[in-house]
């Protein structure tokens, strides 16, 4: 959605300074400063607790930042009201590790959850959604596969296709940006591959960028256009995926013997058949 | 600790230490020791003539108990209809009142921690505290004999049970899905309607039948103290010692609750 008016041009995403520190005491993000151009498919690598999900939960404010801006596409999130702050949501599209979607609720009752942002709470309540959102919605279904699972009960779903549901529920906000969480971290590794080359595909159509926050560092390598490392809250990789060494990946996780790693990603790279 | 190590280097493990053992089984004298104290001080305060008599004076009661009068059910449909209303239409009540103090008391509902919340939880443990047959006996005095009062102290009864049990419910569900709707940019009505409300539907369907065949019971007796239903037949039947009457009234609440359970395991059921 325009709803930026003059969005400098190339810049979809831009962090700066961004602290998170809770309510405990602990420091989660250490001034952070990014910046994601439009079309780029990130991934945000490093060790649990480094704080990936809290980077990523201070871009939508499903976190609140302690100190920092977070601008999207020209407009300054972090000095947003309520009101604003539900609208500029509509332009980020979330999806969750252990996809997050209402169990109780049908496929379709999920996907349309993705257009609440542009529709009124008595619509919504009674389901009277507008017909372009349903067409939509029944286009992208069949996009991923899913269009005779409509009115299944998204628990009776496998991991892969609740995720392919939670893909589609984050689309049909017709994003700017996806913010993503561990999309394969509850999946087998080949339903993994398929949901990365989902995303990836996806993005690539839209033109959107995307933050992917993943512990598969190979998958990580294979389907990113760059790599970001946090440790401790700070950033310490930022470039390419050829440019994640043994030693840069030292720096980010820890002492550990990455050979065998570095060997399995390039032979992952090379069998992958491209589907 | 129970681990020890024998002399040749060999681990032993026991469940407790040895003061460990001393103390579990001084626990158990001193559990015997009140139970044996408790028996001599009822046992003194008891007339037991009485209790030898009871099997005879029991035998009596039913003799006179049988054959039941059931020519009486004709005068009884009436009374059980009005306390099945009772104890729906009260059930009712407390589900209109009962849900919105639950959203004001759970946690990550309430709207103020500081105020709203206490005060759900105090409107909750009032409503529990008090029985619904005392707050017949309370209202009765206020609104007069009849049904009314009775599906009033249902009602208020009913609405901590459900208050605290759906409370309970709404601060155990699943964050994510309930991030997940805010993500979209959801308004907080949305967020309720399309993130915490599907998740309770299982938990709130148990609670409110359950509750309403509890309060089928409970309607049957409200009669005692003038608060409509069939319980007024029988404090009448026990009055003029109609013991035949009593029975066919005991046999109608028997079969009224067995349907009751029966209808509510069929709706946990279904709504699960």
């Amino acid at each position: 959605m325009g709803a930026a008016e003059t969005p400098p041009p190339g810049l979809m995403l831009q962090i700066s300074g961004l602290t998170k520190r809770y309510a405990t005491g602990d420091l989660a993000l250490t001034d952070v400063s990014l910046t994601v151009p439009d079309g780029q498919v990130m991934a945000l690598i490093g060790p649990s607790g480094a704080g990936k999900s809290t980077l990523i939960r201070c871009v939508n404010r499903l976190v609140e930042p302690t100190g920092g801006k977070v601008v999207l596409n020209g407009d300054d999130i972090t000095a947003l009201g309520q009101g604003a702050l539900r609208r500029a949501r509509r332009r980020m599209g979330m999806i969750f590790q252990e996809y997050a979607l209402v169990e109780r609720l049908s496929v379709m009752e999920n996907v349309l959850s993705g257009r609440l942002g542009y529709v009124g709470f008595w619509r919504s309540y009674f389901r009277r959604f507008p017909q372009a959102d349903i067409t939509e919605a029944f286009r992208l279904l069949a996009r991923v596969g899913l269009d005779h699972m409509v009115d299944k009960r998204a628990d009776a779903l496998s991991g892969g296709q609740r995720q392919r549901v939670g893909i589609v529920r984050a689309l049909m906000q017709n994003p700017e940006l996806l913010l993503v969480d561990e999309p394969t971290a509850s999946l087998d590794p080949k339903t993994s591959r398929q949901i990365m080359r989902l995303v990836v595909e996806l993005c690539g159509e839209r033109g959107l960028a995307a933050i992917i926050n993943i512990h598969d560092v190979a998958l990580a390598q294979a389907f990113a256009q760059r790599i970001v490392g946090l440790q401790g809250g700070r950033i310490v990789y930022d470039g390419p995926p050829d440019g994640l060494t043994a030693e840069v990946l030292t720096t980010i996780y820890g002492e550990e013997d990455w050979s065998k790693t570095m060997s399995k990603v390039e032979e992952d790279a090379e069998t992958e058949p491209a589907v | 600790m129970p681990v020890a190590v024998r002399g040749g280097g060999e681990k032993l493990w026991m469940r407790r230490t040895r003061a460990g053992d001393i103390v579990a089984w001084f626990g158990w004298l001193v559990g015997v020791a009140i139970v044996v104290a408790s028996f001599e001080l009822i046992s003194q305060v008891t007339i037991w003539a009485f209790v030898w008599d009871a099997p005879a004076q029991g035998a009596d009661l039913i003799g006179r108990m049988f054959p039941p009068r059931w020519s009486y059910a004709s005068q009884l449909w009436k009374p059980m209809w009005d306390t099945i209303n009772m104890a729906t239409l009260g059930t009712g009540l407390a589900v209109l009142l009962g849900v919105p103090v639950a959203f004001l008391a759970a946690h990550n509902t309430t709207p103020s921690v500081v105020f709203v919340r206490p005060t759900a939880i105090f409107v909750i443990v009032f409503s529990r505290s008090i029985n619904s047959l005392i707050w017949a006996l309370l209202l009765v005095v206020v609104f007069g004999p009849g049904t009314l009062a009775g599906i009033l102290s249902i009602g208020l009864r009913s609405i901590g049970f459900i208050g605290k049990l759906l409370y309970e419910a709404i601060e155990e569900i699943d964050t994510t899905q309930v991030e997940a709707i805010t993500a979209t940019g959801a308004g907080r009505g949305q967020v309720l309607a399309w993130g915490i409300v599907p998740q309770i539907m299982p938990a709130f369907a148990g609670i409110t039948v359950f509750r309403w065949d509890i309060n089928i019971r409970e309607a049957t007796v409200l009669g005692l103290v003038g608060a409509g239903g069939i319980g007024m037949q029988l404090q009448a039947s026990i009055n003029v010692l109609a013991w035949p009457q009593v029975t066919v009234i005991f046999a109608l609440i028997l079969v009224t609750v067995l349907a009751s359970e029966w209808l509510s395991a069929r709706v946990r059921h279904a709504v699960i």
